[in-house]
């Protein structure tokens, strides 16, 4: 019997079925929301699973309401989720801020629709990868994941919360409205398979806790309230002990070490995958539902003999622009097609630094980019 | 001279940021007075405010404190106490921070009933930033952005949380600054949504804005304006004008919403299946 293989846990699940089920193999035990198109099955899948766990769930008054609560949540010890998409996501981020300052763990995702304002409900998009980055004010550091398909989503979503624990921040996980309503086999690991990390706590005895002091690796231990640390939190910039300070030293250094903190464990942040760049001329760099077309189109460029390779990024955020950086010396030319008018491609043009000859691709007619049009666009290009 | 006080603040932080006279300061001293009648444990204490000088009271006291955003305290309260239970939260908020840009959030805490006491200190003005007037600056009184006075209705804040549902209602000064202690300890001790709303001073925004130079004479305004609920009864409407009736309005039993939650649980694993 010890020689029978574990039995293979294979669903049909929804995008945002799956990444409930992520969370919930990650640990979250609490969730807080406001119900918007295309993100609500998370919310109705996490109001049915939580209370199973003895973990809870809320709706709350609005979006604000609900980011805050998983905020307070999370520092009162349990791992915390919210889901929405961009209209709710522009009203969730006076309180991202506070989670970004006061290193506070929890995940939101936003399953994008097309926008400005209320846009196109149902449409896909992949509008909101810079207000990912830049959305809430002042200067501050984020990650943020970027699934293509539904077996990403979850794997993906258990990422976001080991990220958010391990580095103490709030991490995005950018879905869009495609990807988060399609059906997609999806293998689900067993929870003794799964790798949960949750956040360091103090070691020191209360007297001595400082709760904004970092280790080496940057990021400070976290007590939760209630466990006998008492501590101040404010979204004030804040001394390693958590009060309130003006010193314009003392705030320079305390904005660059929560940056740095991400910058310092880049390595370990950045998930990309590589499909047929070894010999690549021409590269593709997509990321969400559009890499799965882009993906398509190497298959079919390479049977036309166009040696055309794809990076997807699974991390967008902090941008891998060291790989970029070193993909440009290689080709030729690099396209990137994305779902708006040309928003990763900046990055991509900041990373190659005018080594190869960088073009967009966008589409923001609430339609799948899909192969063809990107194997015609190389096509043009190649031409110029 | 050291008092009960001394054992439930963080001395490192003193001196305070307000200015001499303000109302905070006893509404901070009676609120302590009261966590020590009650012999609560401080590392199960949590207090949680907003933005403004009366959400500073969060920095100066040694519990779990959280200092968050305008308007927001009762969200991330909700968000503390869903989590654990056995903590007892405190929310301080100012009278805009509740009652404008936080007052959905102090509709659907009241209407929740969730363990919380939320305790708002009302100088009828936004003091940190100049004097503003605020949804509880009363019609016709001046502040810097009514300089020709103030045309607003004002909000009763005990009677909103009445009709939203909150389980302890009261209102109190910082005139009558034992009786305030006394209603704070009380509504502490509520299981369900309690506020306690304290009348308070702002003598160099509100008071030089409105004709009452000094703390004093803001004091005796407030001795004034401040009615007993048995009076206030039989007060005719024109009576009532600018005055505000002091005391409990409200001390009912209803189910917290963590109870009910718990209940949710029970029910969810009884149903059993993970679907």
């Amino acid at each position: 019997m010890n020689n029978l293989k574990k039995k293979k846990n294979i669903k049909l699940l929804q995008g945002n079925e799956a990444c409930a089920e992520g969370a919930l193999l990650a640990g979250v035990k609490f969730f807080a929301g406001y119900p918007i198109t295309p993100s609500s099955e998370i919310a109705e899948n996490m109001a049915r699973k939580l209370p199973k766990i003895g973990g809870k769930f809320i709706q709350m008054e609005d979006e604000i309401a609900s980011m805050a609560a998983i905020i307070g949540a999370s520092i009162a010890g349990l791992k915390s989720l919210t889901a929405t998409s961009g209209p709710g996501m522009c009203l969730k981020q006076e309180n991202f801020g506070f989670a970004v300052i006061n290193e506070i763990p929890c995940v939101v995702v936003n399953a994008q629709r097309g926008g400005p304002s209320t846009g196109s409900p149902t449409k896909p998009s992949q509008g909101d990868m810079m207000q990912a980055r830049w959305g809430t004010h002042g200067d501050h550091p984020v990650i943020a994941l970027a699934p293509s398909t539904v077996n990403e989503i979850l794997t993906l979503t258990i990422k976001a919360f080991n990220f958010s624990e391990k580095y103490r921040t709030p991490v995005i996980l950018l879905l869009d409205e495609v990807i988060a309503h399609m059906r997609e086999k999806v293998e689900i690991p067993a929870p003794e398979d799964v790798e949960v990390i949750n956040r360091k706590k103090p070691t020191v005895p209360p007297e001595e806790y400082l709760p904004f002091k970092p280790d080496e690796d940057g990021v400070p231990p976290m007590a939760n309230f209630g466990e006998g640390y008492r501590y101040h939190v404010t979204g004030l910039v804040h001394s390693e002990k958590g009060l309130p300070i003006s010193d314009s030293q003392q705030i320079d250094h305390f904005i660059k070490r929560i940056n740095n903190k991400i910058e310092k464990n880049i390595k370990d942040i950045l998930i990309y995958e590589e499909y047929l760049l070894d010999d690549a001329k021409i590269a593709l760099i997509a990321y969400g539902s559009v890499a799965r077309a882009a993906e398509r189109t190497v298959k079919l460029a390479r049977e036309e003999g166009l040696k055309v390779g794809l990076l997807k990024l699974l991390t967008i955020w902090p941008f891998c622009s060291e790989e970029v950086n070193k993909l440009a010396q290689q080709v030729d030319l690099i396209i990137v097609p994305e779902m708006n008018l040309g928003q990763m491609v900046l990055e991509v043009e900041r990373a190659s630094q005018g080594k190869c000859r960088v073009v967009p691709y966008g589409r923001v007619d609430g339609e799948l980019i899909n192969p063809i049009e990107i194997l015609g666009k190389i096509q043009e290009e190649i031409k110029k | 001279m050291k008092t009960v006080i001394n054992d439930y603040i963080r001395e490192e932080m003193f001196p305070n940021i307000w200015c001499p006279g303000c109302g905070n300061g006893i509404v901070l001293g009676a609120i302590l007075r009261a966590i020590d009648d009650l012999n609560w444990d401080k590392d199960k204490i949590v207090a949680v405010s907003g933005i403004g000088c009366s959400s500073r009271i969060t920095g100066y006291v040694d519990f779990c404190t959280m200092n968050t955003t305008h308007g927001r305290a009762l969200p991330f309260a909700t968000g503390i106490k869903m989590a654990n239970t056995d903590l007892k939260v405190i929310v301080v908020m100012g009278d805009g921070d509740c009652s404008a840009i936080g007052g959905n959030h102090f509709i659907h805490a009241a209407r929740r009933n969730i363990d919380l006491t939320a305790i708002i200190i009302n100088n009828m003005i936004y003091g940190m930033t100049g004097g503003q007037y605020s949804p509880l600056t009363p019609t016709a009184k001046f502040g810097s952005t009514a300089p020709y006075g103030n045309i607003d209705q004002t909000f009763d804040l005990a009677e909103l949380a009445i009709a939203a549902g909150a389980s302890y209602v009261a209102r109190g000064t910082v005139y009558n600054v034992r009786q305030s202690s006394s209603l704070i300890k009380k509504a502490l001790d509520k299981k369900g949504f309690s506020v306690v709303e304290i009348i308070s001073d702002c003598p160099v925004s509100y008071g030089k804005m409105n004709k009452m130079k000094s703390p004093v004479d803001m004091l005796k305004w407030i001795k004034d304006i401040a009615v007993s609920k048995k009076v206030w009864e039989g007060l005719s409407l024109d009576e009532k004008k600018g005055k505000y009736a002091v005391g409990e309005f409200l001390n009912k039993d209803r189910p917290d919403y963590t109870e009910l939650y718990e209940e949710i649980i029970k029910k969810a694993q009884g149903m059993g299946g993970n679907k």
